[in-house]
């Protein structure tokens, strides 16, 4: 009980967010939902969950979240999740849209293809000499095409990047709350950036 | 075993990834792209939206391949289409032109009146409509990744739309109190797999998401059903049949995101200009009904 829990709030505006909130709630981590621009004042962390980027973007404005966002993912630990990822690359190649630039990696928009492709693939987290098993859950997934020099790459599978961090960013282009483990939560809610709460 | 297991994780993670979205009926191009750009999750491809269907009579199948690859090459949001209750064929077609969701619609003219299509045949996830738990079950036993209510499609009407998920709630609330020993009885009455009904006794809540369609036609209904506890919303008839779609379909999007907030669905309702006309599901001959397919 050493270790002071966060507590992380996972953007509600589109998507499966409550998904990754039961994983949070297994691991005895507090999560709020973010539905609106005053609830980032009472959050540590952030999940941007899956669902659709272009939806998640008009609603970020139309609902005015835009500016108390893009403020707290400057230096705040956030992790985004498929369309989370979209959201915090510096560029889709594929489809002229909006990004907001926090990670310096070039993503494709369902760069696997339709869901005909999407799929379950085992792969291996390994950090700190340990070793986790991972099934990586790909749904119409973005593909990373290019990754910047700052970019760290924490887990690739088929020589693609499917786990990186820059800074404060952490992204996957897979659903870690889709496998049921709660193993890479845990990892954003107490390791991740944790020399930022010390 | 566990390629079928993950195979379900996939159908249902896509699901999941539509909840608190709207999925909006279009019949070409042009009105994909307007869904699109309203905020739509997904755009439900199909030949006439329902209420056409109603009005035109005639046999009603899957559409044109012709106007799906349009819409797939207009939108980058997943792109589902509607098959006939039992149609295989028509699945196996949609399943080619790698659409990313199959409705088996009780909206098409049924291909089939005794079987459903065996859905875990398929790589494609399927959503199929149900009027209570019973028949939520069957199909979700038949591998169905998402549930729907059937409403009364393409009248605009939101009573059946209501009455389906307040049964379908009420009656997963009986199961939960049940003892293990009445689950038995119970799935035989509901004919229903018991591995499902069991499931319902224990989560209190369906193992796919469950959405709400069938006569939604302003923001308020679609905020009724999201509060009645539907995951998100189907809009058929009543976005492309309003005085303004565009308006219409932003409105409904904010909707579903603010439900549980009234002042922000008075802000979208203002100047939405007429919603579809419709017609009562009262005034309709009881063998011109949708829903009791």
């Amino acid at each position: 009980m050493s270790k002071k829990s966060p507590i992380i709030g996972i953007l509600a505006l589109q998507g499966d967010y409550q998904k990754h909130t039961q994983i949070l709630d297994k691991i005895n981590v507090s999560s709020v939902e973010v539905h609106r621009a005053e609830d980032f004042e009472r959050i540590d962390r952030l999940i941007i969950p899956g669902g659709e980027s272009t939806v998640m973007l008009k609603l970020m404005k139309r609902l005015g979240l835009e500016d108390a966002f893009t403020e707290f993912i400057k230096n705040k630990p956030v992790w985004g999740t498929c369309a989370g990822m979209v959201l915090l690359a510096s560029q889709v190649n594929n489809h002229s849209q909006q990004t907001y630039d926090a990670i310096d990696i070039v993503v494709d928009r369902n760069g696997y293809g339709r869901q005909y492709f999407s799929s379950v693939e085992p792969s291996l987290f390994e950090m700190n000499g340990f070793c986790e098993k991972i099934n990586l859950v790909f749904i119409r997934a973005p593909r990373v095409i290019n990754v910047g020099k700052g970019v760290r790459t924490l887990i690739s599978w088929n020589n693609d990047p499917v786990f990186l961090s820059q800074n404060n960013i952490l992204v996957s282009s897979f659903h870690p709350e889709l496998t049921g483990s709660s193993f890479l939560h845990d990892y954003f809610a107490h390791n991740f950036q944790s020399d930022a709460y010390k | 075993m566990s390629e079928n297991k993950d195979l379900m994780t996939v159908k249902i993670g896509l699901a999941e990834m539509l909840r608190n979205g709207v999925i909006m009926d279009v019949t070409n191009a042009e009105q994909a792209k307007i869904a699109e750009d309203a905020g739509a999750v997904a755009v439900m491809a199909l030949e006439r939206v329902p209420s056409d269907i109603r009005a035109e009579g005639g046999v009603a199948r899957m559409a044109d391949p012709m106007i799906i690859e349009k819409i797939q090459k207009t939108v980058s949001i997943p792109v589902m289409a509607k098959v006939r209750i039992g149609h295989f064929a028509e699945a196996q077609l949609l399943e080619a032109m790698k659409v990313d969701f199959i409705d088996e619609s009780e909206v098409l003219t049924p291909a089939d009146y005794e079987n459903h299509v065996d859905k875990f045949k398929f790589k494609i996830p399927f959503v199929c409509g149900c009027r209570n738990l019973s028949e939520a079950l069957r199909r979700i036993g038949e591998g169905a990744a998402m549930i729907r209510t059937k409403g009364e499609a393409g009248t605009g009407d939101v009573s059946e739309a209501v009455r389906h998920l307040r049964l379908i709630n009420r009656q997963m609330k009986e199961l939960t109190v049940l003892s293990k020993d009445e689950i038995f009885v119970r799935a035989k009455e509901l004919a229903a797999p018991l591995h499902l009904v069991q499931y319902i006794a224990e989560h209190g809540k369906l193992p796919v998401p469950n959405f709400a369609a069938g006569g939604i036609a302003t923001p308020a209904d679609a905020s009724l059903c999201m509060q009645l506890g539907a995951e998100s919303v189907f809009v058929g008839s009543g976005i492309f049949k309003s005085e303004n779609p565009q308006l219409m379909a932003k409105a409904i999007v904010i909707s579903v995101a603010r439900f549980d907030d009234p002042k922000a669905l008075v802000e979208v309702s203002r100047h939405l200009g007429a919603g579809m006309k419709g017609r009562s599901v009262a005034s309709i001959d009881e063998s011109d009904l949708l829903h009791t397919r």
